[in-house]
């Protein structure tokens, strides 16, 4: 890989370096992915530039992640493979495409919550401002303080909102005032005027959407620097997707936020960037991996997509 | 009611299938049937508390709790008091060697040993070890213990001690198996290392389960006759030191008492199993008072 040490930077978009590392690097290179891609990208890349300088200001270094060549095995079987891309300051990041192509397998290697599962094994490299986090004397505790994760399910702890929200401070031995960091996260939140009157109530008794939003919450808590969300959204009502979305548009200017989602609406409307992964069937064992297919910025990937798949997976005709 | 008399197709066969007499007949004897077998399952336990209440209240007062053993068996007088203190302080005893040994093996096995041959190993062993008849621990405790050091409190709590071990983790690898893992999901994703998150999140969230199966450890060991025969010996005073001397239990003296044609001793065996039932009764309410307010302050 002799160019892409930052693949935003220079001018091509990231696609096309993405593609074509795919192209050198790739164990099977009978995909047809690399030249159906690189073609159209050159008329992509222009917007992509306008688009990321928009929404990250400058051009100073403001990648946080930078995925190279990473391939997430579940034992023997290979889940994703040859991911390459980088994540943005300040930005909201989607991961989007259908059941199983391992956007949420791709998200957990920011946190190396995938270390939580036995058979997980991670090749290739996670960069984050520079640290590759599958070295093996980065500490995965220390990774997670750095950078939180939302669930899909919201998971409270069964214990009362204050407690939920001082979890994260109290472990990592914070010495500021407890009652003015519990504040400061359910205001960030926006969830302080609903529960400021019951703080010491169980977070049970709260509704799907609040407890959600209790999850954010409690997760910035911590002061992260990225916030990872794993389907946030799906088991919540309209209504309470939208304050979700809303309050990822408010964290935005605070935190650099990856979100997977399955509703591709959610991902045009929150998403800066977007990154639609798909499956592809290994020939031999009938086993599905999923791959990044391409990464672009959200606007090109919803209305000028440079690959066919894209094109048929947010047109609706496939997915 | 008259939609019931418009006879749609679809009408009669759906009240053909929710009204028909053989359902209702069959619904009926089913409800009476569980209803039956619960009264069948009240009245063994509703006569032993009341036959015990019936032949062991008489024997109480003041002089039951706090006086010694008295020295002739066949003649009313003394009290229990001795073998009260022995029964608290030999199943405290085995409570303190084994509450917290059988809850860190559980944690281990459940959060740490999985499915690894150790594991299961012990896992398997703790189900064999609920099944020894106590009196094979008594004998056990009595080679290794009592034949080096003699009769005493705490033999006795060893011996009850390794009857409650199995029980406690068991159940308490069953409590921390219901712990949803999205908590322990959530703990690790705030940077919260694996043991803190054991103490901090797994243990509270399951203290409630943890504490009933520590209870019917603790129960079962309170009414243990056969360990302590061998390990105890059998004092007639009091004695408060569970290292040193003789000591005796409320179930030894059931059993000692019981055994004798006279009528005060067998008096004193019903007067022991009433204290017996009601001390058990009691830690069991203390057990689930001190668990429901944990849990309030949790789930509130």
């Amino acid at each position: 890989m002799p160019d892409d040490e930052q693949p935003y930077r220079p001018s091509p978009s990231p696609v096309t370096d993405e593609d074509t590392t795919n192209a050198e690097d790739s164990p099977m290179p009978s995909e047809t992915l690399p030249t159906t891609s690189v073609t159209p990208t050159a008329a992509a890349a222009p917007v992509a530039t306008q688009v990321a300088d928009a929404a990250s200001g400058a051009s100073a270094p403001n990648v946080v992640f930078e995925a190279r060549d990473l391939n997430v095995f579940y034992g023997a079987f290979k889940a994703v493979r040859d991911v390459n891309l980088s994540i943005h300051q300040h930005e909201i990041t989607a991961f989007i495409g259908p059941s199983g192509c391992g956007k949420s397998t791709v998200l957990r290697c920011f946190d190396r919550m995938n270390d939580l599962i036995e058979s997980a094994r991670v090749e290739g490299q996670v960069l984050y401002h520079g640290v590759n986090l599958y070295d093996p004397r980065i500490d995965p505790v220390e990774v997670r303080k750095r950078v939180g994760m939302v669930f899909q399910k919201p998971n409270p702890f069964p214990k009362s909102i204050y407690d939920n929200i001082a979890f994260g401070p109290r472990i990592s031995g914070s010495k500021e005032n407890l009652d003015d960091v519990v504040e400061k996260a359910l205001r960030q939140a926006a969830l302080w005027d609903e529960v400021k009157d019951r703080l010491k109530k169980s977070a049970m008794g709260l509704s799907g959407g609040q407890q959600q939003r209790l999850c954010i919450a409690r997760a910035i808590a911590v002061e992260p620097e990225v916030i990872l969300m794993d389907e946030p959204c799906s088991a919540l009502d309209p209504i309470a997707t939208a304050r979700i979305e809303d309050l990822m548009q408010e964290l935005k200017s605070e935190y650099t936020i990856l979100i997977v989602t399955h509703n591709m609406q959610q991902a045009a409307r929150v998403s800066d960037r977007t990154a639609f992964f798909t499956t592809e069937v290994n020939p031999e064992s009938d086993t599905r991996t999923g791959l990044l297919v391409e990464f672009d910025s959200t606007n090109t990937i919803f209305s000028a997509p440079s690959d066919d798949r894209t094109e048929n997976y947010v047109t609706g005709r496939f997915g | 009611m008259t939609d019931l008399f418009l006879e749609s197709e679809a009408e009669r066969l759906l009240l053909d299938a929710t009204t028909s007499r053989s359902r209702r007949v069959k619904n009926r004897l089913a409800s009476i049937w569980m209803l039956g077998s619960l009264v069948v399952a009240l009245i063994p336990l509703t006569l032993v508390i009341g036959y015990v209440l019936f032949k062991g209240a008489g024997e109480l007062s003041l002089a039951w709790f706090t006086e010694d053993l008295p020295s002739i068996t066949r003649k009313p007088g003394g009290g229990m008091g001795p073998a009260i203190v022995g029964t608290l302080l030999i199943t405290a005893g085995a409570a303190i060697l084994s509450v917290p040994l059988g809850i860190l093996g559980a944690v281990y096995l459940h959060e740490y040993g999985g499915k690894t041959y150790t594991a299961r190993l012990v896992r398997f062993m703790a189900d064999v070890m609920t099944g020894v008849p106590s009196i094979v621990m008594g004998l056990f405790i009595y080679t290794v213990w009592t034949l080096q050091f003699g009769l005493e409190g705490i033999g006795g709590s060893l011996a009850l001690a390794c009857l409650m071990l199995p029980i406690i983790i068991r159940s308490t690898e069953e409590m921390l198996r219901l712990v949803p893992d999205e908590l322990r999901q959530a703990s690790y994703a705030l940077g919260n290392r694996k043991w803190r998150t054991i103490f901090t999140v797994v243990l509270p969230a399951s203290f409630g389960g943890i504490t009933s199966g520590v209870m019917i450890a603790i129960a079962r060991a309170a009414g243990e006759t056969a360990p302590l025969v061998f390990t105890i010996g059998a004092a007639r005073n009091l004695n408060l030191n569970l290292f040193d001397g003789p000591m005796t239990a409320l179930s030894v003296q059931i059993f000692g008492n019981a055994q004798t044609p006279f009528d005060a001793a067998q008096a004193r065996a019903w007067g022991a199993a009433l204290t017996l039932v009601g001390i058990v009764f009691l830690f069991t309410i203390l057990a689930r008072v001190i668990s429901a307010r944990v849990a309030r302050r949790h789930n509130a």
